[in-house]
């Protein structure tokens, strides 16, 4: 019971959401420079939403923050010993071909959580997401909003000090893309730092605490919110956030 | 009306004939435990391929192809040779047994199910792989949920390793021996009435070997498009 990897009540896993710092970090497969060199802290209450037009190198510095691929130059760092508990929500959310329920136990049981907690857990981050009723329904014959729902679900009963999202949104109707943002404020006033990319500038503003954006894998500016949006300083994020077409 | 086949093979069912219940019996315990042996080191042994990178590993995957297609008689002069008398494992008498059996389609049948598996598990891989690597699973804690989520894939290749087993006559023939009530089944059967020229018995017999890899194919497909319609 002492080594547990995810605490077994849902409460607020930490005082302060843990740091992140990118230390001019490149990605260049094949000699290819697809991201940086590029460096940052993200050591602001958050949310951190990172913003940019296609290509420009979002998802790939979620996955260089998350471990999912690793820098080819440079350094990514966390504050404190050991990396935190991380969890990341994909566009589209991968789910295995079980029910909702065992998807999540699944998800427990690889984070070495004793079986017989697993259930308990499992159901209720699942009441939490209003999926109660979907328990014993195959995951992948639910709806897009119940998936991504489900992915949060799952994220959210593994505890993350940390949690990245990866354009959660960009294949849901309002009704859905509100519970997704009502889910990521939760997670926040929980104290998980979160990290998320998007397209959507309405919804950049709706949950931003800062914003990181990104041109051509280079991260052109890194500021709080407000200053983003009403001075953005560089060139391409003044027109992103007036509307224009950025190429 | 006793020469034909139909009616043959009709009235061997029918009259639940002692002798040829007896092939039906070792015909299908042969061929499934074979199945079962291979299904138990041939899935983790595909999907081991799949997940681990190692130097070989093409080469591994090209073996694996190529075996689909060995020989049952070669694999049978392979078992004979390891089983006889003289041989590395003569000392365990199981040269025409039914164990020679089993360990001959065994052989047959393990690289067909490593092969298909390495494929259908590295597949599933691609689609899952960030996910696992985000929840921190090792290679060794994927191997499992894999297999498990691609169940009614496996069904399949499954099928095709025991229409392999029930199929083939060489290697059974090599390494059993064809001897009346111990090691004899359906296949070499056939071959031997089919030689004494009793054409409708072998027919007969064909007949109802054809049925019954018909029923099990048909329960196992079955059972795969409802669990499929359940799951999506």
């Amino acid at each position: 019971m002492t080594s547990l990897n995810v605490p077994l009540n849902n409460s607020i896993p930490l005082s302060a959401p843990p740091s992140l710092r990118f230390e001019n970090v490149e990605f260049s497969p094949f000699g290819n420079r697809l991201f940086g060199p590029s460096s940052f802290t993200l050591d602001g209450p958050g949310p951190t939403l990172i913003m940019g037009p296609n290509g420009s190198g979002k998802s790939l510095l979620l996955r260089l923050a998350h471990g999912l691929l690793t820098p080819t130059a440079g350094a990514v760092s966390w504050s404190g010993d050991n990396a935190p508990r991380q969890a990341m929500v994909f566009q589209t959310p991968v789910l295995l071909r079980r029910s909702a329920l065992a998807n999540l136990r699944h998800a427990l049981a690889v984070n070495n959580v004793p079986r017989k907690l697993r259930t308990t857990l499992a159901l209720k981050a699942l009441a939490r997401f209003g999926l109660s009723s979907c328990a014993n329904t195959p995951a992948r014959v639910m709806s897009g909003g119940e998936k991504q729902r489900l992915a949060l679900a799952r994220a959210w009963s593994l505890s993350p000090a940390v949690l990245f999202l990866d354009e959660p949104t960009s294949a849901l109707d309002p009704a859905a893309i509100k519970a997704v943002e009502t889910a990521v404020q939760e997670f926040h006033d929980r104290g998980t730092r979160i990290v998320m990319t998007t397209h959507d500038l309405h919804q950049a503003r709706r949950l931003a605490g800062d914003v990181l954006f990104l041109s051509g894998g280079q991260v052109q500016e890194h500021t709080p919110a407000k200053v983003f949006f009403d001075t953005p300083a560089s060139q391409q994020a003044q027109a992103f956030v007036t509307g224009e077409l950025v190429a | 009306m006793e020469e034909n086949a139909f009616y043959v093979a009709l009235s061997l069912l029918v009259n639940l004939d002692a002798s040829l219940y007896q092939i039906v019996v070792l015909s299908l315990q042969v061929s499934l435990l074979a199945v079962l042996i291979a299904a138990i080191l041939g899935f983790p042994l595909g999907a081991a391929v799949a997940l681990w990178q190692f130097p070989g590993r093409g080469g591994v995957i090209v073996l694996l192809n190529a075996l689909m297609g060995l020989p049952p008689v070669v694999a049978g002069l392979g078992v004979y040779l390891l089983l006889s008398r003289a041989g590395p494992l003569g000392e365990l008498g199981l040269l025409f047994t039914p164990g020679a059996m089993v360990i001959a389609q065994v052989v047959l049948v393990l690289p067909i199910l490593a092969a298909l598996s390495r494929q259908k598990v590295e597949e599933l891989l691609g689609e899952y792989r960030e996910q696992f690597v985000s929840l921190g699973m090792s290679r060794a804690r994927m191997m499992p949920t894999l297999l498990w989520d691609a169940r009614f894939a496996l069904l399949t290749v499954l099928l095709a390793g025991f229409g392999r087993a029930s199929a083939e006559v060489g290697a059974v023939m090599m390494v059993g021996g064809n001897i009346d009530g111990v090691t004899r089944v359906m296949t070499t059967a056939i071959v031997l009435e089919t030689s004494k020229g009793a054409l409708p018995l072998a027919l007969g017999l064909g007949i109802v070997l054809l049925t019954l890899v018909m029923v099990i194919n048909a329960t196992a497909y079955i059972l795969g498009e409802m669990a499929k319609r359940r799951m999506g």
